[in-house]
């Protein structure tokens, strides 16, 4: 028997993903969608609509906690949660932060964002597969046993029923309490796919706008990665001469100085050649930048390499321009004149941190 | 849904009940429910009761709670309504041992429903009510559409807060006069004298004019409307704005549901206390068998589980009652005890008095959250709990621990739960620049509103109210009025 409150959780879900009610759009509560990252899982927190009313900014208030810790100590990350301090009825005014796996995570978004599912290109490489130790179990070889957790189950049961003798710790483990490792098969993934990032890291481009980017690809990272069994990242970034560095950097570098985007086109270009044939690989392209840059040769000389030499080889080029402090400078402008037509090439301005949403869509929506 | 106790869980009922009883527990009858884990997760969502009017915000609490569960993260214990009889529902997949507990801790949920004074005004059959209040907005929905009911639910519940916390145990305003007939106009005569020069003696010219004063002053705040500033902004919304019938009808049943739960918001401590209480006592000196003597502390020091930066009020409850009952039991109360400069006398102070328990049934009985914490909550309980405020910190961008100081960690805690950690705002005025503005009034203590939901909120109130609303309040020190004229938002400074 279905139960009555479907119906309020099936409204609320379509108020979550602003099929309806859009007035309620800017209450819903998202956090930061990125939680922390442990192995393979990410914690997000789950949508809350918060109902506006007369209150006390939780900031300005604070509260009283309990526990050890000096005047001036840090609670950390978490410990406090908006509305916590406040004897309430149990209204949920707080996200809730669940654990899902990437893959979990990555089916989320394309249901959210309704994102086609990728054709890969390429060859169908058999794929080996390998065995990992990931589980436990209740049955096993023997040569298997886990000694730890089968002593453990022993222990707390002798506890339970009273068998245990702290002066003669002795522990009998029975058959129920033995416990085994399980294994699973795992394919090798087959590396098919490249994503060659590019930022602009000139000086116009400052924290914030990092954020958007780290954001935006970490979201196009896992939708690619669900899509194809393996995938390569590289990682580029320019002011007015392009490098290659690796993620930590890519994320975190302050350049100054100028922008010429046809540097990093240059560097992308042969790297593309060079190793990722696009007879075998399906090569994405992504590009953020301010948008402001340095004459409009350079822009010319984009445009050039692009249409003759790098729209050939990718699956897809997206330029997302991020907007500064600065003003939102040109080049998406120029693009849309000069390439816009392509199938091949997605634009988006990216005004905020709200607007991640629909550049996610922008990028993904064509299911290339 | 729910199907008969089985007959171990009702072995199980009769024993506790009796423990319960024994110890000298209050109750009215307590119904035991069985439900699956998602019917549960229903009917918590619900706020307890298996029927209430369809609103979204009912499937977005279902969402965390089913979420909480499937990935393991929480799971509901025990669920308890205030109702004569009280219901209580009990998770189909919990072991024996967690039914017990469940059990005697819903025993003294129910005691303290019928108990503490708090409850006293309470519905005793809500359950039936809460099905009327979903049946008649679902009738509402039939005639007006889902999105028309919805969005005005939605509105109502932005002024959910706006009631008047104390209003059951107060008479606000005084009962019309028996007749009501218009008083006859008071004019300002002094003594009368037939002898014209003794007249300026009598009635001195300063004297009449202070007179004077003060009967302009009188019919002015009759004139006023309200004529003393109202608590009950819903109640003054049910009275004063332009209404339709079905409207009306919603915003009543709202206002009368906050209502109902409002005294378990302000008793939180001392409920969740009081059970938490019962349950251990019950189970420790009774229930509990040698073989689950594990997996009970398992789930009792869960429940009593603390974090950093939230009060825990099982934990904060259970602890005050216990010190409370060492305190009563030993007479470490009253002036001897309390002027004793001697540390070591202190400790060591007992008296035998034994009178611990009995307190404790006083005390739940007489006391809410606010008046248990000023009455009980002492420098030595906050040392020992090791209690401490805390406050963002805009330098460092974190949340850290301001101060252990008793008297400021006493002062925040009894700020956060008065008027039920709500600020308070009054209707001022209904007939604003006599123009037929609504003026609410917030009452600055301190700590600012936050401004984005107040100018949200301001909307839902016009909405209702269908001329302009102002609400005066203040920004750090500074006066502001927030206005909202059915299109727009304006705020200008003013002298409070």
């Amino acid at each position: 028997m279905p139960l009555k409150i479907e119906q309020d959780h099936a409204r609320f879900k379509a108020i979550v993903r602003g099929r309806i009610k859009q007035n309620l759009r800017k209450f819903i509560q998202r956090g930061e969608l990125i939680g922390k990252r442990g192995g393979q899982a990410v914690t997000i927190p789950l949508p809350t609509i918060d109902i506006p009313r007369f209150q006390y900014g939780h900031r300005d208030q604070g509260g009283v906690g309990q526990g050890d810790g000096d005047v001036g100590s840090v609670l950390g990350p978490g410990a406090v949660e908006p509305g916590s301090g406040e004897a309430g009825q149990g209204e949920g005014e707080h996200a809730l932060e669940v654990e899902v796996s990437l893959e979990e995570l990555a089916s989320i978004l394309g249901e959210e964002l309704e994102l086609p599912r990728i054709q890969p290109k390429g060859h169908d490489h058999v794929v080996a597969t390998k065995t990992r130790y990931t589980g436990i179990n209740t049955t096993g070889p023997e040569s298997l046993r886990h000694f730890k957790r089968t002593y453990k189950r022993a222990l707390r049961r002798q506890i339970a029923s009273g068998t245990y003798n702290p002066a003669a710790p002795v522990i009998v483990p029975t058959h129920e309490d033995r416990r085994y490792r399980s294994w699973r098969l795992q394919p090798i993934p087959e590396n098919n796919a490249a994503i060659l990032y590019m930022m602009d890291v000139s000086g116009s481009m400052g924290d914030e706008q990092k954020e958007i980017v780290r954001i935006e690809s970490f979201w196009i990272d896992t939708w690619l990665r669900s899509q194809y069994q393996g995938i390569e990242c590289r990682y580029l970034i320019h002011d007015a001469v392009a490098r290659e560095v690796d993620r930590e950097t890519f994320f975190h570098t302050r350049e100054s100085g100028g922008t010429m985007i046809s540097s990093a086109y240059k560097l992308c270009q042969e790297i593309i050649d060079a190793e990722y044939s696009p007879s075998a690989w399906n090569v994405y392209a992504l590009h953020f930048s301010d948008g402001d840059n340095w004459s409009a040769d350079d822009t010319r000389l984009c445009l050039d390499i692009l249409a003759k030499r790098m729209l050939p080889a990718v699956n897809l080029f997206g330029y997302g321009q991020v907007e500064s402090p600065y003003g939102s400078g040109q080049f998406i402008k120029d693009l849309r004149e000069g390439v816009g037509g392509d199938e091949k090439v997605s634009l988006s301005e990216i005004a905020d941190k709200e607007a991640i949403y629909g550049s996610i869509r922008d990028f993904l929506g064509k299911g290339r | 849904m729910a199907k008969d106790l089985p007959d171990t869980l009702r072995k199980l009922r009769d024993e506790i009940e009796g423990y319960a009883r024994g110890f000298g527990l209050d109750f009215f009858e307590v119904i035991f429910e069985v439900l699956r884990y998602d019917e549960l997760n229903m009917v918590a969502s619900y706020g307890g009761f298996p029927n209430r009017y369809p609103h979204w915000r009912f499937g977005m609490d279902y969402e965390q709670l089913a979420k909480g569960y499937e990935y393991g993260l929480s799971k509901i214990y025990e669920l308890v309504i205030n109702n004569d009889p009280t219901y209580a529902y009990l998770l189909e997949a919990n072991a024996d041992v967690d039914q017990k507990l469940v059990m005697a801790h819903v025993f003294g949920h129910g005691d303290f429903f019928k108990n503490n004074y708090m409850f006293a005004h309470t519905n005793r059959k809500m359950m039936d009510e809460m099905a009327n209040h979903a049946t008649r907005i679902r009738r509402a929905i039939d005639r007006y559409g889902v999105e028309k009911v919805e969005d005005l639910v939605d509105r109502c519940l932005s002024l959910e807060n706006l009631i008047d916390y104390h209003a059951p145990f107060i008479q606000r305003r005084p009962r019309p006069a028996p007749g009501g007939e218009a008083e006859e106009e008071q004019q300002v005569q002094g003594f009368a004298t037939d002898r014209e020069y003794m007249r300026g003696y009598l009635n001195p010219a300063e004297v009449l004019a202070a007179e004077r004063k003060r009967l302009d002053e009188e019919r002015g705040r009759l004139k006023r409307f309200p004529e003393q500033p109202e608590r009950d902004v819903l109640l003054f919304l049910l009275a004063h704005a332009p209404l339709e019938p079905w409207e009306h009808e919603v915003l009543s049943i709202l206002r009368e549901e906050a209502y109902y739960f409002a005294p378990q918001g302000q008793t939180k401590i001392m409920n969740e206390g009081w059970a938490s209480y019962w349950h251990s006592t019950i189970m420790t000196q009774k229930a509990l068998r040698d073989s689950e003597v594990i997996d009970y502390a398992d789930h009792h020091s869960g429940t009593l589980g603390t974090r950093p930066g939230a009060l825990n009020p099982y934990k904060l409850g259970i602890e005050l009652y216990r010190d409370i009952e060492d305190r009563w039991n030993k007479g470490r109360f009253g002036k001897e005890y309390d002027e004793c400069d001697d540390l070591e006398v202190r400790r060591a102070w007992d008296k035998k008095l034994g009178q611990g328990r009995q307190k404790l049934f006083e005390v739940r009985r007489h006391f809410n959250d606010v008046t248990f914490i000023d009455e009980f909550l002492t420098a030595e309980f906050a040392i020992e709990q090791k209690l401490f405020v805390y406050g963002w910190s805009e330098k460092r961008n974190q949340w850290e621990i301001l101060d252990r100081e008793f008297r400021k960690v006493k002062d925040k805690l009894l700020h956060q739960l008065t008027n039920f950690g709500q600020p308070i705002i009054e209707v001022v005025d209904g007939n604003f620049e006599n123009r037929g503005e609504l003026l609410l009034s917030h009452r600055h203590d301190g700590i600012d509103l936050k401004l984005d939901y107040a100018r949200e909120t301001l909307g839902a109130l016009g909405s209702l109210w269908r001329r302009p609303v102002n609400l005066m309040t203040k920004v750090g020190d500074k006066g502001v009025m927030l206005s909202f004229n059915g299109k727009e938002h304006q705020e200008r400074r003013v002298e409070p």
